[in-house]
């Protein structure tokens, strides 16, 4: 989108009925490295990519737990997605202590939204910059809710955000059929695969991802890296073997994405999923 | 409650303002709730009087109602008290329908919430003057609680307020178990309530047993129970205190 006269501020309309510094912090989600989160009937699974800003630093964390039944990941402004956390914190915190009970995810989302709605109307806010993926449970189930800056949300059995975020889109559309009645331990492959479509090619270790699940009797809990370099080695095949072997598994192409030969880009292999870009 | 202030002490005059807002005693009670879990959920029993100090100037008080879909409240002490507590109680109901998400307030979130509100209410030296009985079903789990008047909060299988304290918990502790009958459970709290009849000087004859069961709330119509007064020791009530008053 290009620069309008009708962008400097969230309180001013356009003549087509857009609020364009709405759509501009959507756009900063659409920056941040990519978060996914994905829900059977029992459980929630969050999983992102671990970006750091320089080979000296460590990454930032893009995943929070909000309660034990909730978790939320983000992507965009990540100081305005802890602000934010720190709000489902205390809403859920508050909650439990007058009514000794959790907070169901359905009605966090809704004051989460109501929140970020507020700074669409007031002409001296800005928009959270921010997308958060919020997982949770609730009386009738794990539920998975996507909050948009705009004040908007959306329930989803499986989504991604953030860059590159379509190539795990693509994954996920093709098999979030069968998530609901997916086991815990699919579930988590299923999530570290769509993980390993944002990566473009670069190989898949634990370290370049964070994921966290939690479930009906199972609290909101990050998997250790050991556990996701295990799940990770059922599929990526060792670098020897050359590819052609996979027979069952229709999503573990990628046989040996070697990192040493092979140049760095793992562009057009033919068995990389398919992706634009 | 007036004062009479010089006026320059303009502060004094509000304090004795706030002084006469706070509830100092109580002035229309009621006496004692019973109540026990039993097999399809929670029974409770009280009487219908109300009284002023020591006149029984109310006889057809409901002292038990039903909130939301899966809880039952009863009450003893203040009437105007509870009165208000069910407004409360309706207002957070209203706006739990609102969401309308298939998520419920239970009667433990019931019981919490007013846990907190009594407790709150006791630390500001305002409150609400009365003991509170929680009972309820929700997915197939029966709870029954209890609050006081200055926040006391607990759960149990059986509870009772006021005089019941003292007359029906003990006659409980005998004789209740786990999976009552419904007319078992029924004949137990009526023998509670025939000992607090006797026994308790705020009480009527004309009470109501209240169930709730996952099906919801029922309160039965007003009845009394049979009492015997032909004891022989009343037919000539002074024939062993001769001389004695």
């Amino acid at each position: 989108m290009f620069r309008n006269q009708y962008d400097t501020d969230v309180t001013t309309w356009s003549p087509t009925g857009r609020l364009f510094q709405v759509e501009y912090a959507m756009e900063a989600v659409k920056q941040g490295s990519a978060a996914i989160g994905l829900r059977s009937r029992s459980h929630v699974v969050l999983a992102c990519v671990n970006k750091a800003q320089s080979e000296l630093s460590s990454h930032q964390r893009k995943i929070f737990k909000v309660d034990d039944h909730i978790g939320v990941a983000i992507a965009g402004l990540t100081a305005d997605g802890r602000v934010l956390s720190r709000y489902m914190r205390s809403e859920s915190i508050n909650h439990s202590f007058t009514y000794e009970s959790p907070l169901p995810v359905g009605r966090l989302v809704v004051h989460l939204a109501d929140k970020a709605q507020v700074c669409t109307q007031r002409s001296w806010k800005r928009p959270y910059g921010v997308g958060l993926l919020v997982g949770g449970l609730d009386e009738s189930g794990a539920h998975l809710y996507y909050n948009c800056p705009s004040g908007n949300y959306f329930e989803y059995q499986a989504f991604a955000i953030g860059s590159r975020s379509q190539a795990a889109k693509t994954y996920l559309e093709r098999r979030f059929e069968s998530f609901g009645d997916s086991s815990r331990e699919d579930l988590i492959k299923d999530a570290i695969l769509a993980v390993r479509e944002t990566l473009q090619g670069e190989t898949l270790k634990s370290s370049l991802c964070t994921v966290a699940i939690l479930g009906v009797d199972e609290p909101f809990h990050f998997l250790d890296q050991e556990a996701i370099q295990k799940v990770i080695d059922t599929f990526e095949k060792v670098p020897e073997e050359e590819e052609g072997d996979e027979a069952g598994e229709g999503e573990a192409e990628a046989a040996a994405v070697a990192p040493a030969e092979q140049g760095g880009a793992g562009a057009g292999d033919q068995d990389v999923a398919p992706m634009e870009m | 409650m007036t004062f009479t202030i010089p006026i320059e002490n303009g502060d004094a005059v509000k304090i004795a303002e706030a002084e006469s807002q706070r509830t100092l005693y109580p002035y229309v009670t009621g006496t004692s709730i019973v109540a026990i879990k039993y097999k399809d959920g929670v029974l409770m029993a009280s009487d219908m009087g109300g009284s002023y100090g020591s006149t029984l100037r109310y006889k057809n008080i409901e002292r038990m109602k039903a909130i939301g879909k899966h809880s039952l409240l009863g009450a003893s002490g203040e009437i105007s008290d509870f009165q208000e507590i069910l407004r409360y109680l309706d207002e957070l109901t209203l706006n739990d329908n609102m969401w309308d998400d298939g998520n419920s307030l239970g009667p433990k979130e019931i019981h919490n919430y007013l846990t907190r509100v009594m407790y709150n209410r006791r630390n500001k030296f305002n409150p609400l003057w009365n003991t509170l009985v929680l009972g309820g079903v929700k997915n197939g789990k029966s709870y029954l609680g209890m609050v006081s008047m200055i926040g006391v909060s607990f759960e149990d299988d059986h509870v009772a307020t006021g005089f019941g304290n003292h007359l029906a918990r003990p006659i409980l502790r005998d004789e209740w178990h786990a999976d009552l009958s419904f007319e078992d459970g029924v004949k137990l709290l009526e023998k509670c309530m025939r000992v607090l009849l006797y026994r308790d000087r705020s009480a009527i004859n004309k009470l109501q047993i209240a169930k709730i069961t996952e099906e919801g709330v029922t309160v039965s119509q007003p009845y009394s129970l049979k009492t015997f007064w032909e004891f022989s020791s009343f037919h000539n009530p002074t024939a062993s205190a001769e001389g004695s008053w």
